[in-house]
C-alpha cells in the first residue's frame, strides 16, 4: 500500500507558538519553476498586533538576561541549525532553484553569521560604550541599551537574509516582529522551529508571513513598537510611507539598503542601529 | 423561603454555557464598537482593593476615574471608584461633585467572616464617610449550609445600615462570590434571595477568588433580574467583577445584556464592570479607533 504523504502546514510563529493566521487566510507559495510548493499563512494586521503583544511581553525578561546568556542562546540557534542543515539546503534549493553548492554556501553563511553575532553579545558594550571625560569629580559612563520591540521587514534571501536581520537585534536584547520574505516565507517558518527548540524564550522572535504592504503599515504606525527596519522594502513609495507613519512615536527607522551583499561580513551597524545610549553620572568619591 | 428557592427551575449547565459562548461570538465593529467602548468605560467601577493601598494611590485612581484619557476630553468618566471603607473619605475628597460615585466594600470583605454588628459598623462607617454605594459580601458559609434566612436577614440589616440621616440611602450591591457557590442553581437562588432582600445590584465576585466573573454566571444572574422584574416590577442591576481584562470581553458582556435583558440595562445605573486593568484596554481600543493606529500601554497610567 502506498504511503500517504505527510505534508507540513506552514503557520506563523508568534509568542513561541505556531498559530494559524487569525484571519484564516493562506496564500500559494511556488517553487523556482512556478510549481506549488506549499500554502503559507497570510497574516493580517491582527496577527501583527498579537505578535507585538508577545514581543513586548518577552522584552523584559530577554533584555534583562546577561549578555553572556544571550550569546549562549544565539549560539544554540546556530548549533540546532547546523543539525538540520540538510533540511534547510533542500528547502533553499526548492524555493530558489539554486545549485546544491550554492545552497550549502548560504546555510554555512547563515550558521556562521549566528555564531559571529553571538560572539558580539557581550562585547558590544565595550566597543560602543564609553567612559566619557568630564570636568568634575564624576565618572560619566555611556552604555548601549536595547530599544525595545523592533519590527523588521526581512529581505528576500530566505535564510541568510532573515538571519542577518534578526540575529543582530536579538543579541543586543531587543525583541523582534519580522515580516518574512513574501516570495520565500517557508524557510522563515522552519527557522522559527529551530528558534523554538533552542532556548530562545517565546516572543523574542515572532515571524509573520504575508504581504508586506498589508502588514508593515500597521507595524510602522504601532505606538508600542520602538523601531522598524525596512531592509526588505523594495517599493520606494511604501518605504517613504512607512517612514512617515513611524514618525508618530519617533521610532528608530533603518532605511532600506537595496544592494547589500549578504555574504560579506556585516559590521556593527545592524546592532547599533537599534540601541539607546544610557549615560550615568557617578560620583568618584575620595 | 427554602421552599421558594429550591422551587426555582434548575439551570441547565450545558445549555447555559453554550448560550453564553454563542453570544460571545457576535462581531461588534466600527461605530457600534465605538459606542460600546464608551458605554463600557462609563460602566467601569475602577477598583483598587489591595492591602497595600495608600491615600496617594486612591487619589491617583480617582483622578483617572474622572478623566480616564487626559489626552482626549471626549472620553467619558467611569461610573465609580471602588475602595476599602477607610479610603472612602480620600476618594470622595478628590472626586468632589464630578458625578463619579464612591463605592466601598464593606461587611468584612472579602471573606465576610465577622460578627453581624462588626459588619454593620463597617457599613455605617463607609456610609458616614460619604460612600454612595456599598458592596457587601454574603455569608457563603451560611448560604451553602442552607441557612438562607440568616443570609436574607443580614442583607436586610446591611441595607438598613446604608441609610443616611437625610432619609436617602447608599446603593447596596450584594456580592455572591460565585466562585465559591459551586453550581449555577446556587447562583440563581442567591440572586433571588438578594433581590428579595432588597439589593439594588447583584455582583458576581470579590475578585479575590478564582474563577471570578464568567459569562455563564453573569447570564444566570441576568436571567434572574429579568424574571424578577417580570414578576415584581422592580429593576435590579448586575455587576460582573474580576477577571474581565480586555475590551473584547467587556463587549461580550454588553452583547449579552442587550440580548438577555434588553436595552434597559445598558446603562451605568443598571450594569457595571468591577475592574481595574480593563479600563486601560478600553482606552487603548478607543485610541486605536480615533487615531487609526495601534496604541501601547506606555501611553496610559499603570495602576
Amino acid at each position: 500500500m502506498a504511503r500517504i504523504d505527510v505534508r507540513k502546514t506552514y503557520k506563523l510563529y508568534i509568542g513561541g507558538q505556531f498559530p494559524r493566521s487569525e484571519s484564516g487566510r493562506s496564500y500559494v507559495v511556488n517553487d523556482a519553476k512556478g510549481k506549488l510548493l506549499a500554502n503559507a499563512a497570510l497574516a493580517s494586521r491582527k496577527d501583527a498586533r498579537d505578535a507585538v503583544v508577545a514581543a513586548r511581553k518577552a522584552f523584559g525578561g530577554w533584555s534583562g538576561r546577561t549578555a553572556y546568556n544571550r550569546a549562549q542562546v544565539v549560539y544554540r540557534i546556530a548549533e540546532v541549525l547546523e543539525g538540520r542543515r540538510e533540511q534547510f539546503e533542500a528547502e533553499l534549493r526548492a524555493a530558489e532553484g539554486i545549485s546544491p553548492a550554492k545552497a550549502r554556501t548560504y546555510v554555512d553563511a547563515a550558521i556562521d553569521r549566528l555564531v559571529w553575532y553571538a560572539g558580539w553579545a557581550d562585547k558590544l558594550t565595550q566597543v560602543v560604550g564609553n567612559a566619557n571625560p568630564v570636568a568634575g569629580p564624576y565618572f560619566n559612563l555611556s552604555t548601549p541599551e536595547p530599544s525595545g520591540v523592533i519590527a523588521v521587514v526581512a529581505p528576500n534571501g530566505p535564510l541568510l537574509g532573515l538571519v542577518s536581520v534578526v540575529a543582530p537585534l536579538i543579541v543586543t536584547g531587543n525583541t523582534v516582529v519580522v515580516i518574512a520574505s513574501e516570495a520565500h516565507p517557508l524557510t522563515a517558518i522552519t527557522l522559527g522551529e529551530v528558534m523554538a527548540t533552542s532556548d530562545l524564550p517565546g516572543g523574542v522572535v515572532n515571524v509573520l508571513t504575508g504581504h508586506q504592504a498589508e502588514i508593515a503599515p500597521w507595524l510602522a504606525s504601532h505606538m508600542d513598537v520602538n523601531g522598524i527596519d525596512l531592509t526588505g522594502v523594495t517599493d520606494v513609495e511604501l518605504a517613504t510611507e512607512l517612514e512617515a507613519a513611524a514618525a508618530e512615536n519617533l521610532k528608530r527607522v533603518r532605511r532600506p539598503s537595496p544592494d547589500e551583499d549578504w555574504l560579506a561580513e556585516p559590521g556593527l551597524e545592524r546592532m547599533t542601529a537599534f540601541q539607546e545610549t544610557k549615560t550615568v553620572w557617578h560620583p568618584i568619591g575620595v | 423561603m427554602r421552599r421558594f428557592l429550591h422551587g426555582l427551575p434548575g439551570v441547565e449547565q450545558v445549555g447555559e454555557e453554550a448560550r453564553a459562548a454563542g453570544l460571545g461570538t457576535r462581531s461588534i465593529k466600527t461605530t457600534a464598537k465605538a459606542q460600546a467602548l464608551d458605554l463600557a468605560i462609563r460602566m467601569v467601577d475602577l477598583t483598587t482593593l489591595e492591602g497595600s493601598d495608600t491615600p496617594g494611590k486612591v487619589r491617583a485612581l480617582s483622578s483617572k476615574a474622572m478623566r480616564p484619557d487626559p489626552a482626549d476630553p471626549t472620553c467619558p468618566a467611569t461610573a465609580a471608584v471602588c475602595v476599602y471603607p477607610d479610603m472612602v473619605a480620600i476618594a470622595k475628597e478628590t472626586l468632589g461633585d464630578s458625578g463619579v460615585n464612591v463605592a466601598a466594600v464593606a461587611t468584612a470583605f472579602p471573606s465576610g467572616r465577622a460578627a453581624l454588628d462588626i459588619k454593620l459598623a463597617d457599613t455605617r462607617d463607609a456610609v458616614e464617610a460619604g460612600a454612595d454605594e456599598i458592596d457587601m459580601v454574603i455569608d457563603r458559609g451560611a448560604f451553602l449550609s442552607g441557612r438562607y434566612k440568616a443570609v436574607f436577614d443580614e442583607i436586610v440589616a446591611v441595607r438598613e445600615a446604608c441609610a443616611r440621616p437625610d432619609g436617602d440611602s447608599a446603593h447596596l450591591k450584594v456580592i455572591f462570590e460565585t466562585g465559591e457557590l459551586q453550581t449555577y442553581d446556587n447562583v440563581r437562588r442567591a440572586s433571588w434571595l438578594a433581590m428579595m432582600a432588597g439589593a439594588h445590584f447583584i455582583k458576581t465576585s470579590t475578585g479575590k477568588v478564582q474563577p471570578a466573573a464568567t459569562l455563564p454566571v453573569t447570564l444566570v444572574m441576568l436571567e434572574a433580574v429579568r424574571d424578577f422584574r417580570d414578576s415584581t416590577g422592580h429593576m435590579v442591576g448586575v455587576k460582573p467583577a474580576g477577571g474581565i481584562r480586555t475590551a473584547k470581553d467587556a463587549i461580550k458582556y454588553l452583547v449579552m445584556v442587550n440580548e438577555v435583558v434588553g436595552g434597559d440595562w445598558l446603562d451605568p445605573d443598571w450594569f457595571r464592570f468591577g475592574a481595574s486593568t480593563l479600563l486601560n484596554d478600553l482606552l487603548m481600543q478607543r485610541t486605536k479607533m480615533t487615531t487609526g493606529r495601534y496604541s501601547g500601554p506606555d501611553y496610559f497610567t499603570l495602576d
